[in-house]
Order: C-alpha cells, then structure tokens, then sequence
C-alpha cells in the first residue's frame, strides 16, 4: 500500500466495477462474464486527503462527479513507440532495393 | 433514482426513450410494414442539405484534404502486374482533418447540430478515431464531452493504440471514460446521457453519415482536375459502414455513378470482439471483418434504433487483407512515399495494392482515406505488443496468417493479396438478420407472434429489403423463403 497523503484537487484517476459478474449480459462469452466490468477515469480529487486504496469522490475534466478507489494520483501517459523490431528493419532494406530496382 | 432503476435490465429497457432524447430523432416516422423504414426519408430529414454541411465543415477546418497520386507505389504495384496491368494509386490524405482522421466529418455536422438544439455537451462510445474527432468538434463548439472507450481486458492490459486515443481525447478536454471489454458498455453509454442529458454523437445518424458524403464528392472533383475522369474503382476501409455509406453517396451525388466500390477489412475471423480472452490478441482496433461483416450484414445494431450506415446498398465487392499486410504497406507508404500514417486507416491501401494489378495501366483506383500516426498508434508499438502478448511476429508468407496467433509480414510485397468475400452470403445472412430484427419488434410490440410462426413481409418490406441488398425482388423472396418466411 501507497501510504503517500494525496491533496484536495490533485489529479487522479479512480477504479470503479460498473457490474459485477452476476449482473452482466447474459448474451456474453463466458470468458467475459466470469469477471467485472470496471471502468477508470481521470478527475481533481475532491476528498481533503485521501491515499491509493481509498473509497473518493472526483471531479471530471467537464465537471462531473463520480465516486470509486483511488488507483493513482497525477496519471501520465505512457505508451510509446515500443522496442524496436528487427522484422521492420529487414523491411526497410527490402523496400530500398526495390526501390532501386524500379529506378 | 432508485438503485433498482439503474440496473442493467431497467437501464436497457428503456434505450429507446433515452436514444429518441439524446438523438432528437424519432425514427419510428420512418417504419412501416414488418421490417422496413423510408431510409432517404430519415437522411433528408436532417435539416441540413449538402451545401449547409460543407459550410459547416468548412467553418471548422474540415475536410479539403489533399489527393496524392502514391508514383512509387503504383510503380511497385506493376512490377509484380502482368503486362498491360497496373492502375495508378490515388490516396485521399484525411489525415489532414484537425482530429487526425476522415473522422472529423462524421463528428462536424453533429456537434454543430447539438450546440443548435441547445445541448451543452456530447457522448460518444468509441475507442476508435471518432473520440478525438468528437473531442476535437466539441472543443471547437465549446461544448463539454465524455467518450467512453472499450479499453482493457479483464488483467487492466489496453492496446497502446488505444491508449494514445485516450491520450487525444483529453488533450482536446474531454473526460474518458475507460472500460474493460463488453458489450455492457451500450449501458453505462445510455446511464451517462441519462444523467448528463447530453447529445448522443453516435456514428450512426444521418447528421455524421452525411458528413462523409463530403468526401465522396471531394475526391471525385479531385480526380476530375488530375485525370478527367472520376476513378474507376475506390477502395473504402470497412467497420461500421458509415465510412462507405457516406463516400458512395457523396461519388454519386458528384456524377461517378461508374466507380466500383471496394470495401476493405483486416481479416480478424475467428476472433470474438467481445471476448475478454481474445480482445488484445488483435493488432487493430478497428477496419476489421470483426466489425465490418457483423455491421454489413445487420446495421442496425449501432447505438441508434435505425442506422444510417448501410454499406450492403453501395459495394460492389468486399475484400480481405492481413494484418502483416496492412503492417507492411504501412512501411511501403513511409519509405516509398514519404508519408508516416497511421496503420488501420491502410487496411484500403493494402487492398489496392493487390487490386490495381487486376486493373489496366490506364485506369486509376482511390485509397480514401488516412489517419494521423503517433507514439502507441503505430506498426513498431503495435507489434511489439502483438509480441509481448504471445502473437508470432515473423516474417514469411501472410496466407499463413491466423488472427490472435500469427502477425505474418510478407516477405515479397508480390504475396500482398486481397481475397473477395462472397457478396452473396452476405445478403443471405443480411436477410437472415433481417427476420429475427421483424420477429423481436413484433414481439416487442407484444403482437401475438409465436417465434416459429412465418413472418408476413409486405411490397414495401420486399422493396427495402431489395434496396438493401441489392437484389431483385424475386432474389429477395426466395432467400426470404429459405429462411421460412411468407413473403
């Protein structure tokens, strides 16, 4: 457990389960039902303190107020243009000689 | 409200009221008999003609996108063409529109129409291009707006593809919504426009089907100017259909009333779009038969009662390509043109790829589209997170591909192929979908209808029917007969 204090009006981003797996569609793949529909949303922490793991409530990017546990405090993003693939390398080559090729 | 009231079953039965509010469209204006509904009826009866819907695009840096004629790859296109063969490539750079993708038309008329009715805010359900498209509209319209995107799998694992969308999407000031894999997402879309009382901008009504017929005229008029003639053949990336629906109505109301259709869509069969266990072994999020087929042959199991997206009246052929195809002329498009895009918006240029070498030198074929490219939205992340989650990467011969197991990137573009569906089991399982959706409503509408009875279909349902697919009206009742039904 976190044990760092996060402030009123930090960013955050909480965990909410919408369904449980009981209340979900029955019109589902098994692999789908047998767990819960959660959700996860950035917003300005409205609680005077909170730490990961807390039950909070937030305010959304347009206001709204939503309610749910505390998974992160100032989120970022992280996805990237990944390792590098020595298959899309080997592609370059083959598309310079074809290049030259046709020249 | 009552906790009861915000349950699934409660939320869902009442979708029909909460979409009617949300849309402002009564769709039920335009039913009749058993099945069908007056569809050029629903699509004029926006409010907005054409000339209204370019101004509005225009009023918001919409669309105009450039044409290019991609030399290089038409030249590799016809080494491999026999002789004689080989049309020249065409490419429709939407990845000009301020949100990065075609998108942005679909979304312009929408959010225009909302801030009209006096809503103070948008919902969109995507995890696609159209969130930042929405974004983006209703950032330009001062509007507020949510958009609630299919994300994770059930471990919290999301496509780095997906990923940079959200990271879009808030760029623009909307609040996302992430969730794990399911259909339920339909529900918390209808609980939010319950509680906000916002517009539903979906992708289905006549509003964003209508902003891409914009595209279909542009690309015309711009194959006029550089060739004189509209194209011979056009090939559109296929999903929901909107994105077909709208260009063959816009390269018709433009005159190209010749131009073949060509629908493209990454071959994913065999993989369950709403299978916790199978939704990150896919390497596209969308332009795949997972979509593409389920929406062709049913359209109307969008977010909205009636869909204005109905691609089965306007194809003239529908086309597979593999993931390790689009993967490669994605590479092609970069070192071969200069042009770093997106990888899902190639699903049409790998297509052509393989079509314009059945066609004559002397004819011309048009890739209609682009989307933007970016960290996560790329072939490099998207295939190392293809490996990272068991896929095979290899290099070899793409035929061997099979979706959620193998990514086979070709290794001669000479092997990039794009095999036909069969047009007619689409309208077979299209009229098949299209009983089922009569005998639900009649049962709906608690008409006494036990399910084995035979549905009657009337003149005007043969005629919408015969519309829809294309088909004579006796091709209609004899695959109406096949499934048991009078007509």
């Amino acid at each position: 457990m976190n044990a760092e204090t996060i402030g009123r009006n930090t960013w955050v981003q909480i965990h909410t389960i919408l369904l449980l797996p009981e209340e979900r569609s029955s019109k589902i793949p098994d692999n789908t039902r047998a767990v819960p529909l959660e959700s996860w949303v950035h917003g300005f922490l409205l609680n005077d303190s909170a730490h990961v793991g807390d039950e909070v409530e937030i305010e959304t990017a347009i206001g709204r107020v939503v309610s749910g546990r505390l998974c992160d405090s100032c989120p970022g993003y992280t996805h990237t243009y990944g390792p590098t693939l020595p298959e899309l390398a080997e592609i370059g080559r083959q598309l310079r000689s074809l290049r030259n090729a046709l020249q | 409200m009552s906790s009861s009231a915000g349950t699934y079953e409660a939320v869902m039965a009442r979708k029909g009221e909460i979409i009617r509010r949300a849309v402002g469209i009564d769709y039920s204006r335009f039913e009749s008999g058993s099945i069908a509904f007056d569809y050029e009826g629903m699509m004029a009866s926006t409010g907005y003609n054409f000339d209204d819907v370019r101004k509005i695009q225009q009023l918001y840096g919409v669309g105009d996108t450039p044409l290019l004629e991609l030399r290089n790859i038409t030249a590799l296109a016809r080494r491999y063409a026999p002789p004689g063969k080989g049309a020249r490539i065409f490419l429709k750079d939407e990845a000009a529109n301020p949100s990065g993708s075609f998108k942005a038309r679909r979304a312009a008329t929408s959010i225009h129409h909302a801030g009209e009715l006096g809503f103070t805010g948008v919902i969109t359900a995507t995890s696609g291009n159209y969130g930042a498209a929405v974004a983006s509209q209703a950032a330009m319209h001062g509007l507020d707006c949510i958009v609630v995107q299919e994300c994770y799998d059930s471990r919290g694992i999301g496509q780095p593809e997906i990923m940079e969308k959200a990271r879009k999407c808030e760029a623009f000031g909307a609040e996302v919504l992430q969730l794990t894999v399911g259909p339920e997402l339909f529900f918390v879309f209808l609980t939010l426009l319950e509680e906000t009382g916002f517009f539903n901008a979906s992708l289905y009504t006549p509003f964003a089907v209508t902003g891409i017929e914009t595209l279909g005229v542009e690309l015309t008029d711009q194959m006029r100017e550089l060739t004189g003639s509209p194209p011979d053949a056009v090939v559109v990336t296929n999903a929901g259909g909107g994105n077909l629906t709208g260009t063959a109505r816009g390269m018709c109301r433009a005159g190209a009333r010749d131009t073949e259709i060509i629908a493209a869509s990454v071959n994913l069969v065999g993989l369950n779009m709403a299978d916790d266990a199978h939704f990150n072994r896919k390497s596209f999020t969308t332009g795949h038969t997972g979509f593409g087929i389920p929406f062709t042959t049913f359209p109307d199991r969008s977010d909205v009662p009636r869909s204005a997206a109905r691609p089965l009246r306007y194809m003239d052929r529908y086309v597979t390509t593999r993931q390790g195809e689009v993967f490669y002329i994605t590479e092609a498009l970069a070192r071969l043109e200069g042009l770093e895009r997106g990888p899902a918006g190639n699903t049409s240029l790998a297509a052509a790829f393989s079509i314009a070498q059945e066609m004559d030198r002397s004819q011309t074929i048009v890739v209609q589209e682009t989307e933007y490219t970016g960290a996560g939205k790329h072939v490099q992340p998207q295939l190392a997170f293809a490996r990272e989650n068991g896929i095979e990467v290899r290099i070899g011969d793409p035929r061997e591909e099979v979706p959620g197991t193998s990514i086979v990137l070709p290794e001669d573009p000479a092997i990039i192929s794009a095999p036909d569906l069969d047009l007619k089991d689409l309208r077979r399982r299209y009229i098949k979908h299209a009983v089922t959706f009569a005998r639900e409503r009649l049962e709906q509408a608690g008409t006494t209808c036990r399910s084995h009875s035979p549905l009657q279909f009337d003149k005007e349902d043969i005629d919408f029917l015969s519309a829809e697919t294309r088909s004579s009206l006796d091709t209609v009742e004899s695959m109406l007969r096949e499934t048991g039904c009078r007509a």
